[in-house]
């Protein structure tokens, strides 16, 4: 039996959604720890959930 | 990835990178340049604005206290110079009391000695007035008891010499 | 451009809702008493109602047509322009894209015909045929193509629109040293630009050169976001070939500001075992084209997404075809687009932010080294 390739897609989503949302949730606890320190952190955030997007996109794209 | 690749097109692309990059640099040029220019300006102004009356208000206190010292200063000043005009006041009248006292004691002075020698040459004028008025008592109270003339001059001034006269 | 009605239209919701409220009436009229094609359109649709698949066949064709770019400015179904079609092909040939017929039939012009498939202009013969490859790719020879489409078209009214709002907003500070009318809805934003992505992240001492790149990017992405949610069928930063140049000019400008020290993180990473060395420099490498490919996916995809998603619900109204179900999705495509209208601002900041990042790690000295 022949996968559909939308069982792919759900994977990555899930994956990607996973990944995400820990990195969305750590910032907001590092931020609540640490308030000061909020502009770090959103950048920091930005760059790592960008980084997991463009993977992410880069294996939606793939097929 | 192959769907990413059907749908681009060289044409739109082309379009796109010239019509941007143009975009880019007539927004530079009419826009982006005046706009941050003009708020960096504002920017410094309001700073530059703060700092002047910030400045203006140190100024404004330095100012005030060099009132105070020039005002204390004029103040002391004042004391100065009434305390020396007192001194002076003082110094003269002083003085001129000295001098006063000074003339008044040389002119008891004087008068004293005026009077003294007055009062010598009176007391040698009384005795030889005395004097000639005992012996003419005394020549007519001893006419006939001392004929010898002589003798009795002599003796005469024995007793006036034995008088004093306090 | 109507720069002057435009202009006083600061707030682009304030322009969203004004497309909304004009077009669609306008459009109607034409419907029933102008455009033939609009009419045979109507009936199909009557007849469609009875049959699901046919409704869903329609809904997929119209998303997949508003979606792509096209060669004529399509208002709403039936009501259309023509743009010019601007071909290189044994030398320059321009003509109106009516001659297509809305893809219905073959050009001809000074001898040659052309005929359009899946919005791409291909050479062929006066029949029209079309040899595909098995991918369903026609394998015949396509001119070089620098048509004013539908996209050129709104780039250039973008480009316009936003030359003429942002020297308008620049002119006031000329006499004085507020903003005035639209510059007071825009400066906060220049200013949030500047002081909020540009400066954290490239630093004092460079940002200023590329504060022209970030603006303009920063407001184009987001106009054009905004752009694409009026119903004139405008997917500007849903097309990957847009994206695509927008990386492309951030990538070209990080590499030839790259200082030496940039250069030797990528090719010797400090700090690293030297046999590790050359495998840091590999995905270092990998990750230098990376970086701008996820911007242009991320942007692509995320426009792209949204219209798709806004279309379906809108069409599903179609499908089920009753006033009891209708409100529902109404509502829901109310609600989508207000997240759609935070997505447009969201994507444009994204973008912004993360290129002011990589030309930052471009730039950046580091002093501890």
């Amino acid at each position: 039996m022949e996968i559909p390739e939308i069982v792919g897609a759900g994977l990555i989503v899930i994956g990607a959604g996973l990944g995400i949302g820990r990195i969305g949730g750590s910032a907001m606890e590092a931020i609540a720890r640490q308030p000061e320190a909020t502009a770090k952190i959103q950048t920091a955030m930005l760059i790592a959930a960008a980084l997991i997007e463009g993977i992410g996109f880069a294996a939606l794209f793939a097929k | 990835m192959d769907k990413l690749i059907h749908d681009f097109s060289f044409g739109l692309f082309i379009w796109q990178l010239l019509v941007f990059v143009a975009l880019i640099f007539l927004l530079k040029k009419y826009a982006w340049k005046p706009i941050l220019d003009a708020v960096n300006a504002r920017e410094e102004s309001i700073e530059g604005a703060l700092k002047a009356a910030e400045k203006a208000r140190e100024e404004m206190k330095a100012l005030q206290s060099d009132n105070e010292a020039i005002l204390k200063e004029a103040r002391e000043e004042r004391e100065r110079i009434l305390k020396e005009a007192r001194d002076m006041k003082n110094k003269i009248v002083a003085e001129a009391k000295e001098a006063a006292s000074a003339e008044a004691d040389k002119t008891v002075a004087a008068a004293k000695a005026s009077i003294e020698a007055e009062k010598t040459a009176a007391v040698a004028e009384l005795k030889k007035q005395a004097a000639s008025l005992s012996i003419e008592v005394a020549e007519k109270v001893l006419g006939q008891e001392l004929s010898d003339a002589n003798k009795q001059a002599e003796m005469i001034g024995k007793i006036i010499d034995d008088v004093k006269f306090n | 451009m109507h720069y002057n009605m435009f202009s006083k239209l600061s707030v682009s919701l304030a322009l969203v809702g004004a497309m909304f409220l004009s077009v669609p009436t306008n459009a109607q009229d034409q419907d029933h008493h102008e455009d033939p094609h609009a009419v045979e359109a109507h009936e199909t649709h009557g007849h469609a109602t009875e049959e699901g698949h046919d409704v869903k066949a329609q809904i997929k064709e119209t998303i997949e047509h508003h979606l792509s770019d096209s060669y004529d400015f399509t208002i709403t179904e039936g009501v259309s322009f023509p743009l010019p079609v601007i071909l290189f092909d044994e030398g320059l040939k321009v003509f109106s894209s009516s001659k297509f017929h809305h893809g219905e039939s073959v050009a001809e012009v000074d001898g040659n015909h052309y005929v359009l498939h899946h919005s791409k202009v291909y050479k062929t013969d006066a029949s029209g045929h079309l040899t595909m490859d098995e991918h369903h790719h026609p394998t015949n020879a396509m001119p070089l193509d620098f048509s004013i489409t539908k996209n050129v078209f709104m780039i250039l009214v973008m480009a316009t629109f936003m030359f003429f709002l942002f020297k308008g907003a620049a002119k006031a500070y000329q006499t004085g040293q507020t903003p005035k009318k639209a510059g007071r809805f825009l400066e906060p934003l220049i200013i949030y630009v500047r002081d909020e992505i540009a400066i954290p992240n490239i630093g004092e001492k460079h940002y200023k050169k590329y504060m022209s790149y970030l603006l303009t990017v920063f407001f184009f992405i987001w106009f054009m976001n905004l752009a694409g949610m009026t119903p004139l069928g405008i997917n500007v930063t849903g097309n990957i070939t847009i994206t695509f140049s927008l990386a492309l000019i951030t990538f070209l400008i990080t590499q030839v500001s790259g200082n030496k020290h940039y250069w030797m993180h990528i090719f010797w990473m400090p700090g690293v075992p030297v046999i590790l060395k050359p495998v840091m420099a590999i995905i270092e490498l990998i990750g230098l084209f990376v970086k701008p490919f996820s911007l242009m996916i991320r942007l692509y995809a995320n426009m792209l997404a949204g219209h798709v998603v806004l279309m379906s619900i809108i069409g599903l109204i179609f499908v089920f075809g009753s006033w009891l179900i209708s409100p529902a999705f109404f509502g829901l495509t109310l609600v989508l687009s207000l997240l759609e209208l935070l997505v447009a601002a969201l994507q444009a900041y994204i973008f912004t932010m993360l290129t002011a990042l990589y030309f930052g790690s471009a730039v950046e000295e580091h002093d501890h080294h």
